[in-house]
């Protein structure tokens, strides 16, 4: 087969995987920025930190234990000494003393349990990552909002900007497509603790550790499948050897 | 074999039809020798039987049946399966494998089902072998509905209300029905209390009980091939079909290849693979049931949307009915033709080799129609796209109704006398 037929043959089976998502696509669009997930421990271990500090206050991730971040490289002492501060035990599961009912009344919404997010955010439009990713990168002010924040992918959010300080304040200049859809634009009015490269590789850190938070076993899953799919093709060629050995009269 | 097991084998066989069962299902049962691709997916369809029942065994040791919320907000049936995913040893794998089974079940079965199709399977004397399978099919499903409630996501919870609201649509004891299903006026504990209990127990019993009859049937008259012809027409001295060789050993290593290819592919989604690319297991069933939060679209699973678009392609109140009902009639009727296949074919050929280009065509159709409806199923309906499944609908039934006149005029070429390998 030539490159152009394998490249046209490549194009056609993209085409019709997402077929319905271009579909649905044309519905409403939704423009998202692509994260870059890292598996890098220390990108991890810089998410956990972010996170712990700036999401696990509002935000849950009930499903997880402190000690589950032994599975990006911190002992638990590290956990105990950097992470924790809040007189848990490391077994601990990572939840938060407000209650649904109490956060609800406050932000109009409960803040959504984090643990299964980056499944969750997953669309036709991108991966739970970019969504992410996107979402934490576009907030603005907003002095029509209760918390003085919007949110150009999420409009009328009811979350604050909790990471402010790092990234600055954006302000929108919003305009109406052709369509009736709203477009915003933003734009960086008061600069934040890190640089904008700073931050989206900060952003970056934090979407990677709550992909790794939405599955810690998944590495390990991967690692396991490589292991049976060589030995089931060891068992291939015994079990066809074997047919090919009790049909060699059938004809 | 030594005279002790001998003596052994003797004493169970005057108890217990051992040797006979074994030598009437397995080493002296004849099959044609002719099978090809397509005969896999029967033993496989077996097999992933055998993987949802075990794995469902042990899914049932964590899994809690119940809608009430944790301390966190959580409702205590999503968090277990999220126990499962993260502190049950191996319980990710368990799961994924469930998961993934479930669609790799109705993979296998639509493939065993079209095999059917081309080579003719459920005509004379096979067509109570067909009606087992259509009512197996039918388990199936509802095995899957009720599972896919479970653990207890935003699309279990809202997919179970739409198709359980459906039945509502029924005249007189449409309201009463659904209240029966759900055992509240909404989803609720006690909906998924009963689902836990059908999809556990009393569903798997019934299907097992039906895959026993598809088998006994198919035994007593013999498989069908990709020929269509009957072995058992030329039997040898001693009573031996010429063309038939004995299910075991033939047979089973043949399958045992089929087994493991099917494994690699399954092996390779469990893996590598498990959301399916959100088909498996859909995205915004990692939120959990939210009874005030109605999701913005509720697509089915993707096995289930072929006739999710026939239902939704009927929008005509008829008769003072609603169309809501009408098309709960056609998508129950879309699956209960099936079993009508055998007496609908008046093809002089059984196989698809052998018909002629009327057949050939109208099974081309319907498969291109079965493959519109699925696809559709997963949208959101446009005035166009129901207009694309109404008339695929047409298409689908037309094929079945339809049958019994244009399989007889078809030009069929003759069937050879004896199974050929092509």
């Amino acid at each position: 087969m030539t490159i152009s037929m394998i490249k046209t043959l490549k194009r056609f089976v993209a085409i019709a995987l997402f077929a319905p998502a271009l579909a649905l696509a044309a519905g409403a669009q939704l423009h998202l920025d692509r994260a870059t997930v890292s598996s890098d421990p220390a990108a991890l271990q810089n998410g956990a930190k972010l996170f712990i500090n700036y999401c696990l206050n509002c935000h849950s991730a009930s499903f997880v234990r402190y000690n589950t971040l032994t599975g990006i490289g911190l002992t638990e002492d590290q956990i105990r000494d950097n992470l924790m501060f809040t007189g848990e035990r490391v077994g601990d599961l990572m939840k938060i003393a407000m209650r649904p009912a109490e956060s609800k009344a406050w932000f109009g919404a409960t803040p959504p349990e984090l643990a299964l997010i980056a499944r969750q955010r997953a669309s036709e439009f991108g991966s739970g990552a970019d969504w992410l990713y996107t979402y934490l990168r576009k907030f603005y002010r907003d002095p029509n909002r209760p918390t003085g924040w919007n949110n150009a992918i999420f409009e009328n959010v009811g979350m604050p900007h909790a990471l402010w300080e790092l990234q600055g304040q954006q302000v929108a200049t919003v305009t109406e497509n052709a369509d009736g859809t709203k477009h915003v634009e933003l734009k960086l009015d008061k600069p934040g603790k890190l640089s904008v490269e700073d931050y989206d590789k900060a952003v970056n850190d934090l979407v990677s550790f709550l992909v790794w938070m939405g599955e810690p076993v998944a590495d390990k899953r991967k690692s396991i499948g490589i292991f049976v799919l060589i030995f089931l093709a060891g068992l291939f060629v015994l079990s066809y050897a074997l047919k090919k050995n009790y049909w060699k009269d059938i004809h | 074999m030594t005279t002790k097991s001998q003596a052994l084998l003797n004493w169970v066989d005057a108890r217990f039809p051992l040797t006979s069962n074994w030598k009437a299902h397995l080493s002296e049962y004849y099959a044609p020798k002719n099978f090809n691709f397509w005969y896999f997916f029967g033993s496989l369809a077996l097999m992933v039987l055998v993987i949802q029942i075990v794995t469902g065994i042990f899914l049932t040791m964590h899994y809690k049946p119940d809608g009430t919320l944790n301390a966190s907000g959580i409702p205590i049936a999503f968090a277990s399966v999220e126990y499962i995913m993260r502190e049950v040893p191996g319980g990710w794998l368990i799961r994924y494998m469930h998961s993934t089974g479930a669609s790799a079940f109705f993979i296998v079965v639509y493939l065993h089902m079209f095999r059917g199709f081309l080579y003719g399977s459920y005509r004379k004397p096979r067509e109570l072998i067909w009606v087992f399978g259509t009512l197996i099919f039918l388990c199936l499903m509802a095995e899957a509905f009720m599972g896919y409630l479970l653990p207890w996501g935003q699309m279990s919870y809202w997919g179970a209300q739409v198709i359980i609201n459906l039945f509502s649509a029924i005249p007189v004891i449409g309201p009463d029905l659904s209240l029966v299903i759900r055992g509240d006026f909404v989803i609720s504990d006690a909906t998924l209390n009963r689902f836990f209990a059908l999809h556990v127990i009393a569903v798997p019993l019934v299907l097992i009980g039906l895959v026993a009859a598809h088998i006994i049937a198919l035994h007593e008259v013999g498989s069908n091939n990709p020929d269509g012809v009957e072995i058992k027409k030329k039997k040898d001295a001693n009573g031996i079909p010429l063309d038939g060789i004995p299910f075991h050993p033939y047979y089973t290593v043949k399958d045992i290849v089929g087994v493991v290819v099917f494994l690699m592919f399954f092996t390779g989604v469990v893996f590598f693979w498990p959301e399916g690319g959100g088909y498996f297991l859909e995205y915004n069933n990692f939120i959990p049931a939210d009874p005030l939060k109605t999701p913005p679209h509720i697509a089915p699973v993707w096995y289930f949307t072929p006739y999710y678009s026939v239902l939704r392609a009927v929008t005509y109140p008829l008769f003072g009915l609603d169309a809501k009902f009408w098309g709960v009639i056609a998508m129950g009727a879309s699956v209960v033709v099936i079993a009508f296949l055998p007496w609908l074919d008046r093809s002089p050929a059984k196989s698809i080799r052998y018909r002629g280009p009327i057949f050939k065509s109208a099974l081309a159709i319907f498969i291109v129609a079965f493959f519109i409806l699925g696809y559709l199923g997963v949208l959101a309906p446009t005035p166009g796209r129901t207009l694309t499944a109404q008339i695929c609908s047409v298409l689908y039934f037309g094929f079945f109704l339809l049958m019994p006149w244009y399989s007889k005029i078809d030009k069929c070429k003759p069937e050879p006398e004896r199974v050929t390998f092509k």
